[in-house]
């Protein structure tokens, strides 16, 4: 398959007269570490809302595996293989950690649709969600409810989430996000350690983490691509250091 | 493609295993059944020795008790909040009174799935439509289309009586065998009956992945989209059922009355039950026990007492239940009967 994991093309996103997303276009290969960075309301959030589709797109399209996923729903989009974190936690906040992961592999497998048998006899679903959640060393945790987590821990889960989904597409916003640093390395452990098959696009402030995982950063200003280019070539160049530096660039103004 | 692979070197492999066992054990038995859930079943039949000439009065509350259970499923497990409940029951009930009056089938076995499917039916269709919205939305939409299902029985009055009702609802005996008496005896144990496989069923769907979806959705409803979960569908199919459960509720009422009314859309009845269901605790699936009794039995003394002003007594109880809920005093206390070994609330 010579098809690019993810490709973008054109992408456009308009809220009235703001335009969010502006003719975005790139592609993933499979496997690929990238990066997307940018200044606040640079529109990557967005960028992962229209890629998984929980925005729809004004005009463009988005490729997985050659396949046109722009008319797909959320849903089917996450049945294709696409997975995401969420910069602000999106957890079953009362749930244990284990029915937390037990959602997402139920839902996969579509475990969930039977109604007439007992959570606890799917057993497959429990296995796997216990092996998963061993294999993030997350196990200890399994069953305590998410919100009695100390904030990292929960973090975690989010991406434990993710993956119990089997993305070949695993978008990652700031995953960090919130973590105290004392917490930072449980995350940083399980994102060096990613299944390289899976491409990864990570959302990240932490320049430090961006140039340790990334092997290509995307900069995206303004809802447009500024750049792109592997980690050297993004620390050298003057545009994004000036866009990082706070100065107004007219040209892009508005 | 395996989107995991070991982190965590497997130290203490013991450990390990001891995590598992014990996370497993919360959802492997989450759905046994304990014996302090053989109580509401002992109390409703100790009821029907201890106050024999209340049965009518039992009967009722038992019927209350499945409407609140049907609301539970959706509320308490789903986080449907809506105000037009009694558009199902009240379904139900003219199916059952239909099916007698108008086509003289009178076995009242097969007018309890009559009225389950017809309800269904109704709960399906509304359903698609109404559970696009949420929250306030949902609340103003329920509750008019409860008014708009009103006010159609009342636009063909010729086919269900409009508000005089449709009089003369008599079923056949019970098995072919048991008569009704005059005290409510025999309707008492049909209710209970009835809300017995009730229960069982709603229950078996409530822990089963597909419930476990349900409480997902109420958590975190944008997270089971992420997931890739039907989420609509989800909550049709469970209102679906919800619908049904209400239905039969309302075809117990219509058999046990012989007479129905448009009464039986009143918004009253949508919010008794939802009173009903928070007094006694939404999610934890015996809500409805507690409050529908509760709330019966508060009628009936205080309508005793004070023949018009009864709801005030209703009203107090509400509100003091409400803060103290807020306050987390009913939690500790809802906390310690859980602890008895009543279904934990997932």
């Amino acid at each position: 398959m010579t098809a690019p994991a993810l490709e973008i093309e054109k992408l456009q996103r308009s809220f009235g007269a703001l335009t969010v997303a502006n003719n975005i276009s790139f592609a993933l290969p499979r496997g690929g570490r990238y990066a997307l960075i940018g200044p606040n309301g640079a529109g990557k959030t967005t960028l992962v809302n229209l890629i998984t589709g929980r925005l729809r797109a004004s005009a463009g399209k988005v490729l997985l595996e050659g396949d046109d996923l722009t008319a797909l729903s959320q849903a089917a989009r996450t049945r294709r293989g696409i997975a995401r974190t969420f910069q602000v936690n999106q957890l079953f906040r009362g749930l244990t950690v284990l029915e937390n992961v037990y959602l997402a592999i139920g839902e996969r497998t579509n475990a969930c649709n039977r109604l007439w048998r007992s959570a606890g006899k799917e057993t497959a679903v429990l296995d796997e969600a216990l092996d998963h959640l061993e294999s993030l060393a997350l196990v200890d945790d399994a069953d305590k409810p998410v919100r009695e987590l100390p904030y990292g821990r929960q973090r975690l889960v989010e991406i434990a989430i993710a993956l119990a989904q089997r993305p070949k597409l695993l978008l990652l916003d700031e995953p960090a996000a919130g973590v105290p640093s004392s917490e930072s390395h449980l995350i940083l452990d399980v994102i060096s350690r990613l299944d390289p098959d899976i491409t990864v696009l990570i959302i990240e402030h932490d320049m430090d983490l961006v140039f340790r995982f990334a092997s290509r950063i995307i900069v995206l200003v303004a809802g447009e691509v500024l750049t792109e280019g592997s980690p050297d070539e993004i620390s050298a160049d003057e545009r994004v250091r000036s866009v990082y530096l706070g100065e107004r660039r007219e040209d892009r103004h508005g | 493609m395996d989107a995991s692979r070991p982190l965590a070197p497997a130290v203490g492999g013991d450990e390990v295993a001891a995590a598992r066992s014990r996370a497993l054990a919360f959802l492997v038995r989450r759905d046994r059944y304990r014996l302090a859930e053989g109580l509401p079943w002992i109390a409703a039949i100790a009821a029907f020795f201890i106050f024999p000439n209340q049965m009518i009065l039992g009967g009722q509350t038992l019927i209350m008790i499945l409407f609140a259970l049907s609301l539970d499923l959706i509320l308490g497990y789903a986080g449907i909040v809506t105000l037009g409940h009694a558009a199902y029951f009240g379904l139900g009930a003219y199916a059952a009174a239909l099916l007698i009056t108008d086509l003289h089938w009178s076995e009242p076995f097969s007018g309890l799935a009559c009225a389950a499917v017809v309800a269904a039916i109704g709960g399906f269709f509304s359903g698609l439509i109404l559970l696009r919205y949420r929250g306030l939305a949902l609340l103003v939409l329920t509750l008019s289309t409860t008014i708009m299902l009103q006010q159609f029985g009342n636009l063909f009055r010729d086919f269900t009586g409009g508000y005089d009702g449709i009089p003369g609802i008599t079923i056949a005996p019970l098995f072919g065998r048991f008569h009704y008496d005059l005290y409510g005896h025999t309707y008492y144990l049909y209710c209970l009956g009835v809300l017995f496989v009730a229960s069982f069923v709603v229950r078996r769907i409530v822990y089963s992945p597909f419930g476990q979806a349900l409480v997902g959705i109420r958590e975190n409803d944008a997270r089971m989209h992420a997931l890739g979960s039907p989420v609509h569908w989800r909550l049709v199919v469970a209102y679906t059922i919800s619908a049904a459960v209400a239905g039969v509720a309302g075809a117990l009422f219509a058999q046990t009355n012989t007479l129905v009314t448009l009464g039986v859309f009143d918004f009253d009845q949508s919010a008794a039950v939802l009173m009903m269901l928070i007094l006694g605790g939404a999610g934890w699936l015996y809500g409805g026990f507690v409050g529908a009794t509760l709330y019966m039995v508060l009628q009936n003394e205080l309508a005793k007492l004070s023949p018009e002003f009864w709801q005030f007594g209703i009203g107090a109880l509400l509100i003091a239940v409400v803060l103290a809920n807020r306050h987390r005093l009913f939690g500790r206390f809802a906390r310690r009967v859980r602890a008895l070994g009543f279904g934990a609330k997932p």
